[in-house]
This record gives structure tokens, C-alpha cells and sequence, in this order.
């Protein structure tokens, strides 16, 4: 943990009375869902079925490996979250969770998830698990976040897991279109969590973090949101004309995509002013959240007209 | 400490811990169970394949 872990020390005489809502929050839930959402899109794209029982167990080990991870990043960045507005109110900063809470019920769901998926599914899917866990916590976490303002786009592939595990669930093997599914979230990070970094950039300063407009100046992070946009266009299509997936997801994958592009022109073109209300760059960030449920949403259905015999 | 700086706790605090305190363990109890039926679901399942 970094420096300030001491924030709030129970002591003997005085124990925590967290809520079991402190630890439900200590998950993120609203990351956590859409973990959940991107990882079932990859199951049910995939070919091939899967018993429901142990698609079940294979999305709940996804959704308790997200929840641990980010437990885990709440417990080691507790110092961090007390000095920012936007997270100074979660648990341990707050004082209703002690540290060592928190991280013994990250360890928990993260155990209870690699052995849940390693029980239920294999040991392949279990593995792709540990490395996602790993990937987010020690080297996004621990390592990267505090130091690069490159953070977020290695960083990115921590939650670019879930699909890749979802489809490697049903197939038991790891093939062009999950791989292509991993890289459609590894590259829609940046310019999402960049577009969030343009207007709490105050926040990220004062805690320390190196994020890319606080290091690299706001005139290069619009050119960078703007260049990871532009080239989503082709990956997000990839899948399709790549021949893995059909043409309801090619030209939705085209709208949907072009969208987060002319989103993302303004973002990368402009200058804030001084009391800038930062509205493009607002709008970019919620959008590209809408989009990704989108995008593997269509994905979804264009399997099952496919399956269907709808569309070839 | 309490709010009083005492390491004693007031009655408020005694019942807010207990509340809080009950709540978890609820819970736990609750996610033990859904596991026990979880794991008892995945074996009858792996067995059938």
C-alpha cells in the first residue's frame, strides 16, 4: 500500500461497523456490469453452446474476479482516492472500511473466482482469469498507473479480458475473433478514460497520478483521443470483414463506430478555455460507454441471426 | 475511539455495530449457501458430460 495507509485505524476497542454494502461497493458494481455484459457478449458469440449452469459459474468467476481486482485496487490506492473529490467518499477513504478488510475480501472473490472458473469450465479459462487479475492489479495498479501517462492504454487490457474469457469458456480455445474482441477494448480505453481524464484533470493532479493530460499537456491527449477513435473504425469492423462475423455487425459496427469518431473531432480539435464546461468531452465519455454495450450487444445478435439462418 | 474520545463504546454506536455486524454476517451466510448450491449444480453437471 502507498504512503498514507493510515487514514483510519481501528483500533481493538473500536471495530469497524462496515455495512455489507461498503464491500459491495468496495466491487465497483458499475464496472463490474459491464465486465459481466462484455464477457456474456463473448460466450454467447462464440460457437458452439455451453450447459447454463456452467455458463452461469463461468460469468459469476468473471464477474467475482472484476470485483476482487477492484477491491484490490481500492485497498491500494486508498491514500490516493482520499485526496481526489470524485473518490474521497468510497469505503476505506471514508473510514468505514479498514484497509485489511478491504484486501482480505479482495483476495477472497479473487480466489473464489479462479476456483469457481477452474471447477466449472477448465483450467484454461481459469488461467486467462489469474493473468487478467494479475494484469490489473500488479502491473495497471501497482506499477503503471503511478508512473507512465501510458497507464491507461497498457492498462486497458485488463479489461479487455472478459470476452476473450467468455468465448475461450464455450470453445475451450483461444481463436482469431476473441482476440479481435480483446483489442476492440484494449483500444476503445484510451480515448474513453482520456475523455473522463479532460475534465477531472484537477483531481488526477492533485492526487499525483501521471495521466496523460496532466503530464503530456491537453493539446496531445485530444490528438491521441482522436487518432485511438479514428482507427477504431477499422478494428471495430475487423471481426466482419474478416469474415468472422456478419454483415448486421459490419454495418452497425460502421455507425456505431463512425458515431464515437465524429464524437471524438471536436474533442480532438478544440482548446478549453478558461470556466470550460468540457461538454464534447463529456458527451465523448458517455457515449463510448453506451457504444460498447452497443457494439457487443449487435455482435450478439448478429450470432443469433446467424445461427438462425437469417444472414450468411 | 468514539466519538466522545473514549475507546468505550456508546449504546448508539454499540447498536450500530451490532446492526452492521448482523448484516455481514447474513450475508456470508448467504453467499456460503448460493456456493454450496453452486458447487452441488457444476458437479451434477461435469457429471453428466
Amino acid at each position: 500500500m502507498t504512503s498514507t495507509t493510515t487514514l483510519f485505524t481501528p483500533t481493538a476497542a473500536t471495530p469497524m461497523s462496515s455495512h455489507w454494502r461498503d464491500f459491495l461497493a468496495l466491487a465497483k458494481p458499475g464496472v463490474v456490469r459491464l465486465v459481466v455484459f462484455t464477457g456474456l457478449c463473448g460466450m454467447l458469440a462464440a460457437p458452439g453452446s455451453i450447459n447454463p449452469v456452467l455458463g452461469f459459474a463461468a460469468i459469476l468467476s468473471i464477474a467475482l474476479a472484476a470485483g476482487g481486482a477492484a477491491a484490490f485496487n481500492q485497498w491500494y490506492e486508498a491514500d490516493l482516492d482520499a485526496r481526489m473529490k470524485r473518490t474521497a467518499r468510497r469505503p476505506i477513504p471514508a473510514g468505514r472500511v479498514a484497509p485489511k478488510d478491504a484486501r482480505d475480501f479482495a483476495a477472497l472473490l479473487c480466489g473464489a473466482s479462479v476456483l469457481v472458473m477452474g471447477l466449472a469450465i477448465g483450467w484454461l479459462a481459469a488461467s486467462i482469469l489469474v493473468v487478467s487479475i494479475f494484469y490489473y492489479v500488479v502491473i495497471y495498479t501497482m506499477w503503471l498507473k503511478p508512473r507512465t501517462p501510458q497507464n491507461i492504454v497498457i492498462g486497458g487490457g485488463a479489461g479487455a479480458f472478459p470476452p476473450l474469457i467468455g468465448w475461450v469458456a464455450v470453445t475451450g480455445d483461444i481463436t482469431l475473433t476473441p482476440i479481435l474482441l480483446f483489442a476492440i477494448i484494449f483500444f476503445w480505453t484510451p480515448p474513453h478514460f482520456w475523455a473522463l481524464a479532460m475534465f477531472v484533470k484537477s483531481d488526477y493532479a492533485k492526487a499525483g497520478i501521471p495521466m496523460m493530460p496532466v503530464v503530456r499537456g491537453e493539446r496531445a491527449t485530444r490528438w491521441q483521443i482522436l487518432a485511438y477513435a479514428l482507427f477504431m473504425v477499422p478494428l471495430a469492423a475487423a471481426p466482419w470483414y474478416l469474415g468472422t462475423a456478419g454483415i448486421v455487425y459490419g454495418v452497425a459496427s460502421l455507425v456505431l463506430t463512425g458515431l464515437f469518431a465524429l464524437l471524438a473531432v471536436p474533442v480532438g480539435l478544440r482548446t478549453s478555455g478558461a470556466q470550460d464546461t468540457m461538454k464534447p468531452e463529456k458527451r465523448l465519455f458517455a457515449y463510448s460507454i453506451i457504444y460498447l454495450f452497443a457494439l457487443f450487444g449487435v455482435l450478439v445478435i448478429d450470432r443469433v441471426l446467424q445461427n438462425a439462418g437469417v444472414i450468411g | 475511539m468514539n466519538e466522545n474520545g473514549s475507546n468505550r463504546m456508546t449504546p448508539e454506536e454499540e447498536e450500530r455495530f451490532k446492526k452492521a455486524r448482523k448484516g455481514r454476517n447474513l450475508a456470508i451466510g448467504g453467499a456460503l449457501l448460493f456456493l454450496a448450491l453452486l458447487f452441488y449444480a457444476i458437479t451434477i453437471v461435469r457429471m453428466g458430460d
